[in-house]
């Protein structure tokens, strides 16, 4: 097996991480006792999978606790603040399919990314699942969590286009890839009641950088919170 | 055990009521379908409720410290170890649904403030040995207090006992796990550990409720099964279990009067402040309010997307009875690749 290039395990391994925790923020504040469950269970996936990429790249933990805002290497969507349950689907729609595509094809490769996605690409079908059903049940509800839901939608949509950039070190026709992404959010909204937002993939413009290590302002106070504990106790274990 | 209730009332209600008190002397299980007296069903409704409201309840003070655990591998663990409370909180719900209340209804008795939940929850998490603290004596205090109930006369809750005693035991082992990495830590991390063991001693020992002979409920439960131990029995063992591990752990009891009684055969404990006890379940500890504002909040907040669900779930009803799947399929025409929903 091939040494899996590390910018992309970073890239790949903080769009885990990142999700991760901004899911287990719903801990204690979910709708129903059944989403409690689900997306607690999404967001140990994601930690597993990060934990993996993670330590392909370096310590886990150092990765995680030690490193500053700009040396995150994660999509702008997934350290959005949680929002609304719609904002919260609308985003696991978005990262769920493209991460499902994604690993797919990844899993199709010889390196240590290639075991990780190959393994992790039957829980992220049940990620997309679980936002496809909700999406269509938000969408093709009751007038308010329709509305919500394209609210959701659109604006979350400028953080989409970032995801089609190529990584460094993977092997992906990323056009195909978008073009896959976009059909199946496309049929899914469809069948939803939904509008595709006429954002970022009609021209408009997109946010992006994520990848370069430029982030959004919710992000520094994301990671204070996540950090502080760790960091303020140099050197120890636990 | 199988008897039926009677069809329409007019049977003997004692004849009911002797083979029901039968069954429990011999052990057997009641199940749903079978007779069984208004106020046994009223007490198995209370006792489930208010702990599958300690369950859900219970993931406040733990979620608290899931955006700040130290290490990506004690977040997993916490993590899912606040994922099996909302699990028990769902075997428990269906547990009190078989005796006919739903969730929806001890839901709103619970953030009505007509049900409780264990006052244990009403104590911050202050730092992060709290949670290693909440695992150790918190949910040890649970166990000793849970396992009697997998032999309660009550089938479905029994059963469901069965499954959350064995997670319940996995929670009390990372708790002890993560609090002896805290005290063979640094000095820093030896001190919260054991200024969290300190907060934590006296209101786990009143977990197991006030003593013998001033506990409302006692007598008839351990009359009908439902309860197999008395409050202070259960204490005294735990503890017993609690002095050696606390040793192990490197940390010491916040009692003073603790000393191993010779004749007994067990340790000897200080007075417990029941008045503190007291104000804790009368709604005045340092939490109450912030706990049930916040299980409220989550409630109300998701009340549209219940709502969704409902709506959705009707109209698909509709649409199966009518043989098509989604307006827009209709219209457009079916060209999507893979069916989704």
């Amino acid at each position: 097996m091939n040494p899996a290039p590390a910018s992309a395990a970073l890239a790949l391994g903080d769009d885990a991480l990142v999700l991760s925790h901004r899911l287990g923020e719903w801990a204690g504040h979910a709708p129903v006792l059944e989403e409690e469950l689900a997306l607690a269970n999404i967001a140990l996936d994601l930690l597993g999978q990060a934990r993996v990429l993670l330590s392909l790249v370096g310590d886990e933990d150092e990765l995680a606790y030690l490193r500053e805002e700009r040396a995150f290497r994660n999509l702008q969507l997934v350290e959005q603040p949680r929002g609304d349950f719609a904002h919260t689907i609308a985003r696991q729609l978005y990262f769920s399919s493209y991460q499902r595509l994604l690993y797919e094809e990844l899993a199709q490769g010889d390196t240590a990314i290639a075991e990780l996605a190959s393994k992790a690409v039957k829980e992220v079908d049940y990620h997309r699942d679980h936002a496809e059903h909700w999406t269509l049940r938000l969408g093709d509800g009751t007038a308010e969590s329709h509305q919500r839901m394209q609210q959701a939608l659109d604006a979350l949509w400028r953080y989409t286009g970032e995801a089609f950039e190529p990584i460094e070190g993977l092997a992906v026709d990323w056009a195909t890839l978008r073009a896959r992404w976009t059909d199946r959010i496309t049929t899914v909204l469809r069948q939803a009641t939904l509008t595709l937002p006429n954002g970022p993939q009609s021209g408009a413009w997109a946010a992006g950088g994520g990848r370069q290590g430029v982030h959004t302002e919710p992000f520094g106070r994301m990671l204070a919170e996540m950090q502080h504990l760790h960091r303020s106790h140099p050197g120890a274990t636990w | 055990m199988t008897t039926m209730a009677p069809d329409a009332g007019t049977q003997d209600d004692a004849a009911y009521e002797a083979r029901f008190n039968a069954a429990v002397a011999a052990e057997e299980r009641i199940e749903p379908r079978d007779w069984m007296p208004d106020a046994y069903r009223a007490s198995l409704v209370r006792q489930i409720a208010q702990h599958a409201h300690s369950e859900i309840i219970g993931m406040q003070p733990e979620a608290n410290w899931i955006t700040r655990a130290p290490s990506l591998r004690r977040k997993a663990i916490l993590m899912a170890k606040v994922q099996d409370e909302a699990g028990h909180g769902l075997y428990l719900y269906s547990a009190a649904e078989t005796l006919g209340t739903s969730r929806d209804e001890l839901l709103d008795r619970l953030h009505a403030g007509r049900q409780k939940y264990s006052s244990i929850f009403n104590y911050p998490t202050l730092t992060w040995a709290d949670v290693g603290a909440i695992g150790w004596l918190v949910d040890g205090a649970a166990i000793t207090n849970q396992v009697p109930l997998c032999r309660c006369s009550y089938g479905p809750y029994a059963r469901a006992m069965v499954r959350i005693c064995k997670e319940e035991s996995f929670h009390q082992r990372q708790g002890y796990e993560l609090l002896l990495a805290l005290s063979k830590g640094t000095e820093a991390q030896h001190a919260m550990a054991q200024d969290a063991v300190n907060r934590w001693w006296w209101p786990s020992l009143m977990m197991f409720g006030p003593p013998d002979d001033e506990s409302a409920h006692s007598a008839q439960s351990m009359a009908w099964r439902i309860k197999r131990h008395s409050n202070d029995e259960l204490r005294q063992r735990f503890v017993d279990i609690c002095v050696p591990q606390a040793e192990s752990l490197g940390l010491t009891l916040p009692d003073p009067d603790l000393t191993w009684d010779e004749e007994r055969g067990h340790y000897a404990f200080g007075p417990i402040d029941w008045d503190e006890f007291r104000e804790v379940l009368r709604g005045n500890g340092p939490c109450n309010e912030q706990r049930i504002n916040q299980r409220r909040t989550a409630h109300e907040e998701g009340a549209w997307v219940r709502e969704a669900a409902t709506a959705y779930a009707a109209k698909q009803a509709e649409r199966s009875r009518h043989g098509y799947r989604a307006p827009q399929d209709q219209q457009q025409g079916d060209t999507q690749e893979e069916d989704i929903a």
